[in-house]
């Protein structure tokens, strides 16, 4: 097995609103190995661009990492003096983010922009910086580098931003980059070309990606290790094939009814009844229990611990524990033998989000 | 001139050779047209749907609005039950042709409750007798889209993504249409969420029997909801066809990119299956390529397709194909 570059161990993050704490991350761990892809996959307000920003230490003035460990090397970054941290971003890790048209500064042409992270994390100066740039927008596919550099944003179009924004990031060769919706602004076309090129610059510089996603044709497309994020938790993990054909979390199972594909033409989806999580309220239990169609009366009072699945994969789900259960392996008596389904106004929903 | 166009009574809707062309100005007196749409014509039946997708800029909302006269088109015909419409028949027919926004978010007006939004539509074309009777229709309206009555007080902020998107077609069901543009409609939502909206949208069609204009970009979800596929590539559309038939035999070189950029949702598929990556981008529209649009970005094109703009011609069943590649 291959060594853990980043251990992420029971991260906490909140928000400080006038409305109160919003719990956007609550007990969130993983293990990313050097040169491996690993997926995260949730919906809006699951917690999975916050933990990617918790990471790199980039939240919002009323947000911090309430506790928990971000071990990089071994070392807990979160312990780390922000001009450390400096050092750490752009240089050992780079995030690129999932609107290229906002990510770049509009007043510095490209080149600008490229050289100013070379020159700060690297002893390349002048000449020597520029050629980097050059040699960056070569590699990520950019036509005419040595005349592109003098160009402003508003001259790329969308794939070619986010192709500059994959060079920046990659310009220091950091061990870790974090893609926060990195192909959600593009077009089909432009976005297969982008997910190719992370790929191949995967393979040729051999960094660790986080992918961070709502998409689940992206994550079966580039993720080793997959992990469903419900209400700041992580619901369920495994490889690809376990969360796409093995899923045992019932949130996972719903995602996957409720999107369309080619086989399921002419049959009804099967959506998630409810309405999102309000994080500023989360329930007791299980974060996913209000729109959960086998909820148990546990749910509703217990979170659910990480359980492994029959074929050997985590689920943080008590139909999990159940199953196992009934295997035989531990002894499980939660369950009150009645279902309790949820409807469209119980729980945090209830109209208003 | 070319022979007149004669609506054929079996469709509802009818476009032949839409155009729609915005001036660009280039300078103080010169201006330049840029061919958002350049030429689209198509038909939908009573009660079907027709999906719509191409990537941005390729002119697919305008197409939908140009359709329903929110813009003055630049050329061609638009036919609804054999009417033709123009600046005068619209006002008449606006209440059989509604649309659905893409944006829940700002769609809605935030400084009028549920009701009144709701109620608009039959407010401007007096569709109640009573106070009594616009209440009741509202809030038919609102249980036909899963709303609570209780909310009909409320303002649009204190809704979720999904629930906005209800009463938006609320809104768009209150005049009781026979033709809906749904624009990006599910677009905005999560999946859990764009899975009960698609839901809705296919119940309210068999109950009510509306017909569909369905504009996304998303091709699983288009190909989910609709049985006929027409896409557009830079104002122009390529390729029409039923939508299993252009799932499995795509002629059009760049339909048969679009599909195989897809991600599917399987690890496997996803490993295994033969992706055409395109090269380069999408011309500029008001720097269209002679000749075909997508003659730049295709793998096929000859100095014919420089040459001359190919025609939508059937391939056999309804598949119509604009290519110079047999």
């Amino acid at each position: 097995m291959a060594e853990n570059i980043l251990s992420v161990q029971d991260l906490h993050t909140s928000f400080t609103t006038d409305h109160g704490e919003v719990m956007a991350v609550n007990g969130v761990t993983f293990n990313l190995e050097e040169g491996k892809t690993l997926g995260i996959v949730g919906e809006s307000g699951s917690g999975k661009s916050v933990t990617a920003y918790s990471i790199m230490q980039i939240l919002e003035k009323n947000g911090s990492i309430r506790s928990g460990k971000v071990l990089f090397r071994g070392e807990d970054i979160t312990k780390w003096p922000e001009s450390k941290m400096r050092d750490f971003r752009g240089k050992k890790c780079s995030i690129i983010f999932q609107d290229p048209m906002t990510s770049l500064n509009p007043v510095f042409t490209i080149g600008w922009q490229l050289e100013e992270a070379i020159k700060l994390h690297t002893d390349r100066k002048g000449k020597a910086a520029e050629e980097r740039a050059i040699e960056m927008l070569k590699l990520v596919g950019v036509n005419e580098p040595e005349k592109r550099i003098h160009q402003y944003p508003f001259e790329f179009s969308g794939g070619m931003r986010q192709r500059v924004m994959i060079a920046m990031a990659l310009a220091c060769e950091p061990d870790i980059l974090i893609a926060d919706e990195p192909t959600t602004a593009l077009d089909v076309t432009i976005q297969a070309q982008i997910l190719e090129l992370m790929k191949d610059l995967q393979k040729k510089m051999g960094m660790a990606i986080i992918i961070v996603t709502h998409d689940l044709g992206v994550i079966a497309q580039m993720a080793d290790e997959i992990i469903v994020m419900y209400g700041g938790r992580v619901c369920e993990r495994g490889t690809a094939e376990d969360i796409f054909y093995r899923p045992a979390h019932e949130y996972t199972k719903g995602l996957l009814r409720s999107i369309p594909s080619v086989d399921k033409i002419g049959q009804r989806l099967v959506p998630i009844s409810g309405t999102p999580i309000n994080l500023l309220n989360l329930p007791k239990g299980c974060a996913f229990c209000p729109r959960c169609d086998a909820a148990m009366k546990i749910c509703l009072e217990q979170v659910p611990p990480e359980t492994r699945t029959v074929d050997g994969h985590l689920a943080s789900c008590w139909m999990a524990v159940k199953k196992e259960a009934e295997a035989g392996m531990i002894n499980f008596t939660g369950d009150s033998g009645r279902s309790l389904k949820a409807d469209d106004t119980a729980g945090a929903g209830s109209g208003k989000d | 001139m070319e022979e007149k166009f004669t609506p054929d009574s079996q469709y509802l809707v009818q476009a032949h050779d839409m155009k729609m062309y915005f001036p660009i100005k280039t300078g103080w007196f010169h201006s330049k047209p840029l061919k958002a749409v350049d030429g689209v014509s198509f038909d939908i039946r009573p009660g079907e749907t027709l999906g719509l997708v191409g990537e941005s800029g390729c002119g697919k909302t305008t197409v939908g609005r140009t359709l329903l006269r929110l813009y003055n088109p630049t050329g061609g015909e638009v036919y609804f039950d054999g009417k033709k419409v123009d600046a005068k028949s619209i006002g008449g027919l606006r209440k059989d042709m509604q649309m659905v926004f893409q944006d829940p978010y700002s769609s809605l007006n935030p400084r009028m409750t549920v009701e009144d939004i709701i109620g608009e539509p039959l407010d401007v074309h007096k569709l109640y007798t009573s106070r009594q009777d616009r209440r009741d229709k509202i809030l038919h309206l609102m249980e036909l889209v899963g709303l609570n009555a209780e909310h009909a007080t409320r303002y649009a902020h204190e809704f979720s993504g999904g629930q906005r998107q209800r009463i938006g077609i609320a809104r768009a069901l209150a005049t009781n249409p026979r033709f809906i543009v749904c624009d990006e409609a599910v677009s905005a939502l999560d999946v859990s969420i764009q899975a009960q909206v698609i839901n809705m949208f296919e119940d309210l069609q068999k109950q009510l029997g509306v017909a569909y204009l369905f504009i996304a970009h998303d091709l699983l979800v288009v190909h989910h909801i609709s049985k006929r596929i027409a896409v557009m590539y830079l104002g122009r559309m390529v390729e029409t066809a039923d939508s299993n038939e252009l799932n499995s035999n795509p002629i059009h070189p760049y339909t048969q990119s679009l599909l195989s950029a897809v991600p599917y949702p399987d690890p496997k598929q996803a490993k295994e299956r033969k992706r055409i990556i395109l090269e380069g981008d999408v011309p500029s529209p008001l720097n269209m390529p002679s000749g075909c649009p997508f003659r730049t970005r295709c793998r096929y094109a000859t100095d014919e397709c420089k040459a001359k703009m190919p025609p939508l011609t059937d391939r056999g069943g309804g598949h119509m194909v604009a290519c110079w590649n047999k």
